[in-house]
């Protein structure tokens, strides 16, 4: 750029920032850089002194867990599978309720604004809620079981795949559910012609991934007594019965590696 | 029969898209509307199926006023006008069969269409109707393995299957290459003949207007600024429709082509 072809700036070429938003911008890079700095620093102190005691602690446990007592796997089966179901169930029952809702809490469908607004407040509380928490309160509603489990897994789930599926829905092309209304189609064909085509595919791999979690999650929410192998491998962690623990985590491992690899392969024919 | 009296319509945003336009359109007419870009023409076109909504003035097809019609009767409305798309508008992962059925969607309850349960009568409409556009060996390929031209040939198949006693078509060439155009239009005025469905296109082109139209409705800003049979048509009519003198671009060219 030449002074010549830009007549508004007489004598000098201008900046492509403004002089004030270059001093801002370097006085706040360099604030940056001292808390990194100085966390750094501090982190580093702290951890010193602590990282001794536990590498010689760690080893210690560690020595408890083996061997792994192989022994109980036929006994852990049951709760295993419980663990499996709790996942699957809830995942399923998500699935079907996410539907409606991600309907209308995307704008390009739901075109009735307090509607809209109204299901995306619900999901966005729906998603603050942890899921442990979640599992936490149904456990002291329902008592220890699966049932609570379910329950939280459920709403957990909702709260994620309804969100993401929504916004699946507010990318599609409009333009076939314009030509379906155009050749009288209701509210419901519009959606079952023109836009669930277009959605199935993310729909069926979003809810294999929120399964995923869901399998990783119900073994956590096992522990506050959500049911399934998370229970038990909390009470055998309660009877310092460490090698026993340590065959349900290796089982625990291989489930979860064999189910994500098998939805890995779904999810890849999918797309 | 069509008819605008009076018919204004102005956008939430303010803009005026009809001025009081006054036109009737007569049982098996195949009339084109010309006009610049936003002069008012896919307005106009798609306030006779109630995809936009005029704001004043009276709006007949079939002698009965169409403004102040609701869902049941929109439908109703809608089954009787069928409308082309300049990008198609097809669905694309789903099969050809299944975007021509569609078709049928306004004559379907909305159990029987959800489950998939066609009337054999329905099934067989459809591939008629492929047949008719010289498409039915694409019919379980899936919408988006086929060509820009094949796809429209789709999308005219579809509007066949709904029988409809009107059709709308909104720059149904603007996307396709001068041959494929014509092929298309020829598709559009063969169905306007043999079945006495009267036709209603907006185009760009004034070559191709003039091939194929009865009628042609010239239109600026908003308003009606020439209506009358194609023979009254000469290129003095469109450089005064358009408020300018005809460049190459407003030409498809490309008619011995096809
Ligand atoms: N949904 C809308 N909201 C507000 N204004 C609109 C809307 N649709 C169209 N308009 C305006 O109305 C006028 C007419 O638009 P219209 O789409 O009918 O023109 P057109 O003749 O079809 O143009 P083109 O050849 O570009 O398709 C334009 O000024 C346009 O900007
Ligand atoms: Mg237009």
């Amino acid at each position: 750029m030449t002074n010549e072809k830009n007549p508004v700036t007489q004598g000098k070429t201008p900046s492509i920032y403004p002089a004030k938003t270059k001093k801002q911008v370097t006085i706040i890079f360099f604030a940056v850089l001292a808390v990194y700095l100085f966390s750094m620093y501090w982190t580093q102190r702290e951890m010193v002194g602590g990282i001794d005691g536990a590498l010689g602690n760690m080893f210690n446990v560690i020595s408890k867990f083996f061997p792994p007592n192989f022994a109980v796997l036929p006994a852990i089966w049951d709760p295993m599978v419980e663990t499996i179901q709790m996942a699957i169930i809830s995942t399923t029952g998500a699935a079907i309720v996410t539907v409606p809702l991600a309907v209308l809490a995307a704008e390009n469908i739901t075109t009735y604004r307090p509607l809209y607004f109204a299901s995306r407040t619900f999901l966005n509380i729906l998603r603050t809620i942890p899921d442990l928490v979640l599992a936490v309160i149904f456990v002291g509603l329902f008592g220890i079981g699966l049932f609570p489990g379910i329950l939280a897994l459920f709403i957990f789930s909702i709260g994620i795949l309804a969100k993401l599926i929504s916004e699946t829905i507010e990318a599609v092309d409009m333009n076939p559910l314009e030509a379906m209304r155009a050749s009288g189609g209701n509210v419901f064909q519009v959606i079952w012609y023109a836009l669930v085509p277009q959605v199935l595919p993310q729909f069926t791999s979003l809810t294999l991934y929120v399964f995923e979690i869901n399998i990783r999650a119900s073994v956590v929410l096992g522990l506050v007594g959500a049911g399934g192998i998370g229970l038990i491998l909390d009470q055998q962690l309660g009877f310092y019965n460490y090698p026993n623990a340590m065959a349900i985590v290796i089982l625990i491992f291989a489930v979860v590696l064999i189910i994500e690899y098998i939805s890995n392969k779904l999810r890849e024919a999918l797309i | 029969m069509i008819e605008f009296k009076d018919v204004g319509l102005v956008y939430p945003n303010g803009t005026e898209g009809l001025k009081n336009i006054n036109v009737t359109i007569n049982d098996g007419e195949f009339v084109v509307i010309v006009g610049l870009s936003g002069a008012g023409k896919s307005t106009f076109i798609r306030s006779i199926n109630r995809l936009v909504t005029p704001t004043t003035g009276s709006l007949q097809v079939d002698e009965e006023d169409i403004i102040g019609y609701h869902s049941g009767e929109l439908r109703k409305l809608r089954t009787k006008v069928g409308m082309i798309f300049q990008n198609y508008n097809l669905v694309k992962r789903s099969n050809v069969l299944k975007n021509v059925i569609a078709g049928r969607l306004g004559h379907t309850g909305t159990f029987r269409s959800v489950l998939n349960l066609y009337k054999k009568e329905d099934v067989g409409l459809a591939y008629e109707s492929l047949k008719r556009v010289n498409i039915e060996e694409k019919v379980h390929n899936r919408a988006d393995e086929l060509s820009g031209g094949q796809q429209q040939r789709v999308s005219i198949a579809r509007v066949l299957t709904q029988q409809p006693k009107y059709i709308l078509a909104d720059e149904p060439v603007a996307s396709l290459d001068p041959p494929t155009s014509h092929q298309v239009m020829t598709y559009l005025k063969k169905i306007n003949k043999e079945d006495n469905i009267t036709t209603i296109v907006n185009l760009h082109f004034i070559d191709m207007a003039m091939e194929y139209a009865d009628r042609i409705i010239g239109m600026r800003a908003g308003e009606v600024v020439f209506d009358g049979p194609v023979s009254e048509v000469s290129e003095q009519t469109f450089e005064e429709i358009y408020g300018r003198s005809i460049r190459q671009d407003d030409l498809r060219g490309g008619a011995e082509e096809s």
